[in-house]
Formats: C-alpha cells, sequence, structure tokens
C-alpha cells in the first residue's frame, strides 16, 4: 500500500519541481527504404516514417495523461542518411522527405543527416557532409550529427577540419535566426547508436527496425532533495543524488514500457541524462551549486559535476533494465539558467567547460561564439573534445554556434534551446595543425583483443 | 485501472461532495480516502477503480482537473501505476 506521503513526494516532484520526461524517441530503421532512385528512397521513407510513427505523439500524450507527467517532446531517429543514399544521392531530397515527415506525425525533432567517418571517409560520405549546412537551412525539425573520432579509431582530422567548415557555412545559412542551423548540428567522438537526445540521436545499424528510446530529466528533483540535507557530507549527498536517480528512472522506463507496448516497438533504452531547461529550478549548474559552491566554473565545479554523474548512473541503473544513450548529466549552456549565469558572471569560462567535459555525458554543448571565429579555431576545439573522448573511452561533443555577425551579447533561440551568451575564445591559432589531416592514431589502450 | 486522485488546496465547505459527486457520475468507485490539513492546506488523497467507467482516462482526468478549476483547487487523476514504479523495488 501507498503511503500518504509518497503519493505527495510524486506529486510534488511533478507539480513544483519539474519532473518530466524529456523525450520519447522512436527510432526507425530506413536500410530498407533504399530505391534505385532518389525519389523512390524518399517515396519510402515518406511512407516507412508515417505509418510507424503516426500515432507516436497521441501515444505520448495520452501517456502524460494517464501518469500525469509531462512528457516534452515526442521525436523521431532514422538510419544515418549517408547510408541511405549513397547509392543514389538525392541527400536534400531526403534531408526535406525527413522535415515534412515530422510536421506530418507532429513530432518536434528528427535526427539522423548523418554520417559516421571515425575512420574514414567514402568521396560520397566527404560530399554529404557538404551538404549538412544546406540541409539545415532548408528544413525546421531536422537534425545532423557526425561522428568524427572513436577509441577503437582514433580521430580522423581530415573530417574534424570539414567540420570547422560546415559549422561555419551553417552559420551563415541561417543568420537570419541568429545562426540557429549550427543548434541542430553535433560533431561526435565515441557516437551511440541509441541516443534519444538532439541534436545527435540517430538510429544505429545494430538496432530493431522500430525501437522506443526514452530520455528522462529531472534537474529541479535533485536540487530540491540536496536543500534537505544542507549539512550533510559528500557521502549523503552522493546516496541522495543515487535515490533521487532511482525514483526519476522508474517514472521513464515505466513510460518506455508503455510506449514501446502501445506502439508495437522494441524497447531500446532508458537514457539517465539529467537534462535542463532554461526555467528557473530546472538546472543542472544550480545542483552544483546546491553543493557548496559559490557559482558554476568555481575550482571544485569539476569534482562535483564527477559526483554527480556518477551517483546519477548508480541510482539509475537499478532501475532500468536498459541503460544506454548518454545517460549523464548534460552541461548545454544556453539551455540552463544556472550555466547562462555563471557565464554572463564571468566566472564559467570554455576552459572551465572543457574539463567538466571529461566528466560529464557530452561536451560542449550549446557554446556560442562570436561570428568571426575562424573555421579551424572551431575545428581545433572539436580535436579537442575528441581527444578527452577517445582517451577516456566516453562520448564527447562540440554543438558549437559561432552567430554570424556578432561577436558579444546573447543570442535567443527560444523554447528548449535557451539564450546563449557569446563566450569568448583563445584567439591564437591552430592553423597549421588542422591543416596537417591525416588521421590521430587510437590510444594503446584501445588495443584490448 | 486503479488510479489516484489527490485534491491540494484552501480548505472550504463540500469539497468531498463536489469530487464523489463527480467521481459518481462517471461511475468511478472510490475504495480508499484520506483527508488531512498540511501548512494550512487542504489534502485529500483517493485511491479509486475505474474500470466500470466507460470514459478513456483522459477524459476522467480532464472532468477532475475541469471541477479543480471550478472548485479553486489543485486535482489530479494518476494512474497508480507511477507511484508504484517509483516507491516500490
Amino acid at each position: 500500500m501507498l503511503s500518504k506521503d509518497e503519493i505527495l513526494e510524486t506529486i510534488s516532484m511533478i507539480s513544483s519541481q519539474h519532473l518530466d520526461v524529456r523525450t520519447i524517441t522512436m527510432g526507425i530503421s530506413l536500410l530498407d527504404c533504399i530505391g534505385d532512385t532518389a525519389r523512390e528512397t524518399c517515396e519510402r521513407v515518406y511512407k516507412k516514417i508515417t505509418d510507424k510513427a503516426k500515432n507516436l505523439v497521441k501515444v505520448g500524450n495520452d501517456i502524460q495523461s494517464e501518469f500525469g507527467v509531462p512528457i516534452v517532446n515526442k521525436r523521431i531517429s532514422v538510419t544515418p542518411v549517408s547510408l541511405i543514399t549513397a547509392r543514389t544521392g538525392g541527400s536534400i531530397e531526403v534531408a526535406k522527405t525527413l522535415d515534412k515527415c515530422a510536421e506530418e506525425v507532429g513530432v518536434d525533432f528528427i535526427g539522423g543527416y548523418s554520417a559516421l567517418v571515425q575512420k574514414g571517409m567514402t568521396d560520397f560520405e566527404r560530399e554529404f557532409l557538404y551538404t549538412i549546412p544546406q540541409a539545415l537551412a532548408c528544413t525546421s525539425k531536422m537534425c545532423s550529427s557526425v561522428n568524427v573520432a572513436s577509441t577503437k579509431t582514433g580521430i580522423n582530422m581530415d573530417a574534424v577540419k570539414i567540420m570547422g567548415e560546415i559549422i561555419k557555412e551553417t552559420s551563415y545559412l541561417t543568420r537570419e535566426q541568429g545562426s540557429i542551423g549550427c543548434a541542430k548540428f553535433v560533431v561526435f567522438a565515441n557516437a551511440v547508436e541509441d541516443n534519444p537526445f538532439m541534436a545527435g540521436a540517430f538510429h544505429g545499424v545494430g538496432e530493431a527496425d522500430v525501437v522506443i528510446n526514452v530520455g528522462v530529466s529531472g534537474p529541479g528533483v535533485v536540487k530540491v532533495a540536496l536543500e534537505q540535507i544542507k549539512d550533510g557530507d559528500l557521502t549523503q549527498v552522493a546516496e541522495t543524488v543515487k535515490k533521487v536517480a532511482y525514483k526519476i528512472t522508474r517514472v521513464g522506463q515505466l513510460v518506455a514500457q508503455e510506449a514501446s507496448k502501445r506502439l508495437n516497438a522494441n524497447f531500446g533504452i532508458i537514457d539517465l541524462s539529467l537534462a535542463p531547461t532554461p526555467v528557473m529550478g530546472d538546472s543542472v549548474g544550480h545542483i552544483l551549486e546546491e553543493m557548496g559552491l559559490e557559482c558554476v566554473g568555481a575550482y571544485g565545479t569539476t569534482a562535483c559535476l564527477a559526483l554527480l554523474n556518477d551517483a546519477v548512473k548508480k541510482g539509475g541503473i537499478m532501475a532500468s533494465s536498459h541503460v544506454g544513450g548518454l545517460s549523464g548529466a548534460f552541461i548545454p549552456v544556453s539551455e540552463d539558467i544556472g550555466m547562462i549565469n555563471a557565464v554572463n558572471k564571468g566566472c564559467l569560462k570554455l576552459e572551465k567547460l572543457e574539463a567538466m567535459t571529461a566528466i560529464c555525458s557530452v561536451g560542449l554543448d550549446m557554446v556560442a561564439v562570436g561570428g568571426d571565429t575562424p573555421a579551424d579555431v572551431l575545428s581545433a576545439m572539436i580535436a579537442d573534445e575528441c581527444a578527452i573522448g577517445v582517451v577516456n573511452n566516453k562520448t564527447t561533443a562540440v554543438r558549437v554556434i559561432p552567430v554570424y555577425g556578432k561577436n558579444s551579447g546573447s543570442v535567443n533561440f527560444g523554447g528548449l534551446l535557451g539564450t546563449a551568451p557569446i563566450m569568448p575564445i583563445n584567439t591564437a591559432s591552430p592553423s597549421k595543425f588542422i591543416s596537417r589531416g591525416g588521421r590521430i592514431p587510437a590510444p594503446v589502450w584501445a588495443n584490448k583483443n | 485501472m486503479k488510479a489516484i486522485i489527490s485534491v491540494i488546496g484552501q480548505d472550504r465547505l463540500g469539497v468531498i461532495a463536489k469530487v464523489s459527486g463527480k467521481l459518481f457520475e462517471m461511475n468511478i468507485n472510490i475504495e480508499d480516502i484520506s483527508q488531512t490539513i498540511m501548512q494550512n492546506y487542504f489534502t485529500m488523497i483517493m485511491m479509486v477503480d475505474t474500470s466500470k467507467s466507460g470514459l478513456s482516462f483522459t477524459e476522467m482526468a480532464e472532468e477532475m482537473e475541469k471541477l479543480g478549476k471550478e472548485i479553486g483547487m489543485d486535482i489530479r487523476m494518476q494512474s497508480e501505476s507511477i507511484f508504484n514504479a517509483m516507491h516500490k523495488i
């Protein structure tokens, strides 16, 4: 029998602490949609997605109503498009088709305009990478990602060089909307195939035909729990985070099971990430401050984040039968009011953020920089993040927005993407390093076989 | 299906009558009920069985939310499974 306190605790998590399920993401394989012509591929893609996902939004809304827990986004991820169009070309047409599908079924985002080039690129893949800016500029709900490195293969620096160029081009092509195209594009090291979060979601080739992956959230719940133990030591802090993470993840597990059953799809994974939103009371930055920092970015930030990230995983793993995706704490600057305030105060700088990415679940995320940042500097930022991911055997990513025509102030993307303060960068040139190209070899511990 | 209805707000006359009346209209059976005053707020929790109601869960939940607005209380109706998932191993 449930106690009154337990019932009220759950209600309060939802009503005042912003507990929500961030996303139900349906992964759909497009491998069986490859046609003899690009047009045929587009027709098959449209038919398959609008069929498999036709009830996704309704089921999401029904579950939200039954459990009384908000499900903020419904999304779709698909097989990397570079694999689907390699034979016929026509990638831009497929991009438009994906956007049309997202509109038709009413999802918030569709991800998978992606390529996996961590070791090398075919001629077609190189060509595909250069279509990304245009694809992002002519769509509104479609997201794109590229994996350029892995622990097993090292870093493909030829691809890293191209990444800087296409981020600049995307920034220019979407300049009328604050270079928003860059907010829908992420570069990965060690990308995962079952990530439900955007912009980096794609449906890996090792996945089943249709899969449901769920991303939970709830930084506000963690912060409120820590407010109750103001004088507790750090072991108590870790224990408290674990318990809360368990409860949050159980909600995600329940939602994922129900959604998979009702949508006739396989249950994939729960992603345990604590994903912030720009509203007050939903910030990962504020959790770190609740642990005892005056401001995020202060010395101790990396240690606090390491504790948080680890405790979230430990609590969440027992609560779900399959944990996957990125699973940790997200630190997207523009999407977290605590992080935005810390940047505006001058307390949180890019160098500290980079250190934080070594122990959190993603990387330099939703970081705005000046519009005149050279492409090779962006590439070098990506190379550094890749090195952190490759050497530490974890996923890292860069979602950086050089805001066209702006070098200071901030840019507002609206909704979950929030407001990004433009951060100062180190201006010394890495040009020669980036122009060398080639591959940075895999680290010695990649050779485990 | 078993559901939990929570009613939270300023105490006033006739809250239980209004809520139970609405449940009766929708053919929802009350299995357990408890109420208390917490931090000056009236808090009532009901466990109900919806299996005899012909309405969908969304319709029932919307009706209860609407009633809440009418009487100035926060009324939520949620499947019991979310509470069990969170609090039972």
